[in-house]
């Protein structure tokens, strides 16, 4: 069933609604796996542990007692079988979500994701497709072993045919990840762990899905367009009250799908703000903002007050936990940035 | 606890060869080779094989057709296991292994495009649900395991085959797609098309084992190494392990014995690393004479028989190659057409910069032109 249908069957339905509840970001996406393997028997999950334990981080905890062995599955311990696995699965009608158990082990996933999940539909005319999804924790901040903290969304956003998703509150995470399993086509999905459990968000266990390839303004301005995603919004979300403060108005923007970009939104909100900040925690140098730095300097240019900036991890691998506060920007960093780009005269 | 000093497991790997070289039997031949026509098919499959090869690197070679990878003295792996499946379960390939897809239904013409160049040759208007040529070597096989999973959950029964070459034994996913499908027990066959040559690389230097077959055992499966240029021998050991898989008993690995007669693609030449006399001591074992000479003993072939044959295949490689000739390209934004289900908003402006770029090539065409 799509996404749309199942909306539209979920308000058909007159039984009483669903009850509001507190919830972390990681027990918003146990509820949405387990609603659409609920609604749509062609979803399946795969991976490291995520069946009789429930995976390392519990986002798919109890779903195997619910669903059973052949629709939860512990895999042997091969990124590239899983991702191969789930393309193979995907080519013959199952919906298989995969998980990664942390995206510093993807990259042996990578040849399936890039050479077949991605291509899969355009090399077969639209014969055979990939309805798949690879759920992965990433980013830093949970003083994690090394290899265990990376953000290297780029790599899949620079891979055509990908969609990749990255949610940065619970009721997205929820929305989003319902829409990405309903999706035809692969989508990586990435789980900012650090705030898997920071907060929790009234959620309603509804089914209702958030569309995918589109921006999230989660804060209207007029100064300075603030341009995250991830584990940078809650940052991002403390520096515009910050700066709000200080009378300086700020849209925040959640990019959330940052392939394909919804270039659209971003430049519409810097023609009326004059000023952008991009800020990721990925490391700065071919990163996502310069993508979409590049797509502002293209359409925004005589709109522009001030320079485009970024607010980035560094050229760097991702330092070992002790050193990781340094790495990773904070409130105080986009702060400055924004404070330095109302203050730019051309000097 | 055993007693230190005894064996704790002990392996063997059978090897299966039904006819020798000149095409006479060894022994009894398995019942299903007499069956009505099976022999007759399988040799008219084989030659039309050799011919569509033929053409291809013909076409090639005349600079209207990209590279090409035949499968010279490698046909009789194809044809028993295009043979030996049902029409409803899911080839695998990798990209030497057009023998099989004609049985299974894709045109010759959906070959020559794959190569000359064109995505619509993997869309097979035939097999809807087999897998396209896989030129990642060795993916394929975690992609068969995923598929073999599919099957299993949806239309038990089914099964899947794929298959690979020696050179991909020594990857990842040859591993780790057997050892899950070993796990899993999952309905799959996999047929490594030992041709002694991963390009340049002789069998010897690829791996220390002493057959590849024995790589199953690790995996908990049965291997099992078969004269891969003995069609009786293929078609036998393959139908016994799809028998086997659609009893739910799960998946067997294959090696099939061959050799490559012909240079890895079009765009290698392998007179730079292998000598003539070996080359020449191969052509001696090749599979389509052999199964030639087979039929003819038993009175089932003969030389007006042959001439009619070579005249058929001719004709339709020629039709082949002639409609993938005449066909129109693809309208150039056919790049994005396909590429998601919806066509996300931001490739607008890409489609905006391709007609651009198409009316400006127009333009200067024109110009040239005057």
């Amino acid at each position: 069933m799509n996404t749309e249908a199942r909306i539209q069957s979920e308000n058909a339905t007159p039984a009483a609604a669903p009850a509001e509840a507190p919830r972390t970001m990681v027990e918003a996406i146990n509820l949405a796996l387990a609603r659409a393997m609920q609604d749509d028997d062609d979803v399946v999950l795969l991976g490291e542990d995520v069946g009789v334990n429930g995976g390392v981080f519990r986002a798919t905890a109890g779903l195997r007692q619910r669903f059973g062995l052949q629709r939860v599955m512990d895999t042997p311990l091969a990124e590239s079988m899983i991702a191969g696995l789930s393309v193979g699965m995907a080519t013959q009608g199952l919906k298989p979500v995969a998980e990664i158990q942390f995206m510093g082990f993807v990259y042996a996933a990578m040849e399936h994701l890039i050479s077949h999940a991605a291509r899969m539909r355009n090399r077969s005319r639209g014969r055979l497709h990939c309805p798949m999804v690879l759920r992965a924790p990433y980013g830093g901040g949970i003083h994690a072993p090394e290899h265990h903290s990376e953000s290297t969304e780029a790599l899949f956003a620079h891979t055509p045919g990908l969609r990749v998703v990255i949610p940065s509150s619970p009721r997205r995470a929820y929305g989003l990840l319902l829409s990405a399993i309903a999706d035809p086509d692969p989508v990586i999905f990435l789980e900012p762990k650090r705030i898997y459990r920071a907060v929790r968000h009234p959620l309603v266990d509804d089914g209702q899905a958030l569309p995918l390839d589109v921006c999230f303004t989660l804060r209207q301005g007029e100064d300075l367009t603030l341009l995250s995603w991830g584990a940078m919004i809650p940052e991002c979300q403390r520096a515009a009250a910050r700066l709000a403060d200080g009378g300086i108005s700020v849209e925040l923007i959640d990019v959330a799908s940052i392939s394909p970009l919804d270039m659209d939104t971003m430049i519409q909100s810097v023609r009326k703000t004059g000023r952008c900040l991009i800020v990721h925690e990925a490391a700065r140098s071919c990163g996502v903002g310069a993508e979409i730095a590049a797509g502002i300097g293209e359409h925004c240019l005589l709109n522009l007050l001030a320079p485009v900036r970024r607010v980035c991890g560094f050229d760097v691998p991702m330092p070992y936990f002790q050193n990781e506060n340094n790495y990773l920007p904070n409130t105080s960093d986009v702060v400055a940035a924004a404070m330095e780009l109302m203050s730019y005269n051309g000097e | 606890m055993a007693e230190q000093g005894t064996t704790n497991r002990q392996f063997s790997i059978e090897y299966r060869q039904y006819l020798d070289v000149q095409g006479k039997p060894l022994g009894p031949l398995p019942p299903d080779s007499s069956e009505s026509d099976l022999l007759l098919n399988a040799y008219r499959n084989m030659v039309l094989t050799r011919a569509l090869d033929k053409k291809a690197v013909a076409l090639q070679r005349t600079g209207q057709m990209g590279t090409y990878a035949a499968a010279l003295g490698q046909e009789a792996i194809g044809t028993a296991i295009g043979y030996a499946m049902e029409a409803d379960d899911v080839f695998v390939p990798a990209y030497r292994d057009q023998a099989a897809q004609i049985i299974r239904g894709v045109k010759l013409e959906e070959i020559l495009a794959f190569w000359g160049g064109s995505e619509r040759g993997s869309d097979f208007q035939g097999p809807r649900r087999d897998l396209p040529n896989c030129i990642p070597v060795a993916t394929q096989i975690s992609h068969a395991a995923g598929v073999a999973t599919a099957l299993k959950l949806r239309h038990p029964g089914q099964v899947v085959v794929a298959s690979c070459g020696d050179g991909a034994t020594s990857r990842g996913d040859f591993y780790e797609g057997l050892n899950v499908a070993g796990v899993w027990q999952l309905p799959l066959i996999l047929v490594i098309n030992n041709n002694q040559w991963a390009i340049s690389v002789r069998r010897q230097y690829q791996t220390a084992s002493a057959s590849l077959a024995q790589k199953a055992i690790a995996a908990g499966i049965p291997g099992i190494q078969v004269d891969g240029n003995d069609f009786i021998a293929l078609h036998d050991a393959l139908t016994v392990a799809l028998k086997r898989a659609r009893k739910g008993k799960g998946a067997t690995l294959i090696e099939a014995v061959s050799y490559r007669l012909c240079d890895h693609t079009t765009a290698d030449d392998a007179t730079r690393y292998r000598s003539a006399d070996e080359l020449n001591e191969a052509w001696t074992r090749e599979p389509v004479k052999r199964l030639q000479s087979c039929l003819h003993d038993n009175q089932l072939w003969d030389a007006g028989q042959e001439q009619a044959l070579q005249a058929s295949c001719r004709q339709q490689v020629d039709q082949a190659a002639q409609d993938f000739l005449s066909r129109e390209p693809e309208a150039a934004h056919s790049m994005f057409r396909y590429l998601y289900a919806e066509w996300p908003a931001s490739y607008a402006y890409q489609e905006q910069l391709l007609e651009e770029k198409l009316a400006r090539q127009s333009q200067e065409g024109q110009q040239h032109e005057h």
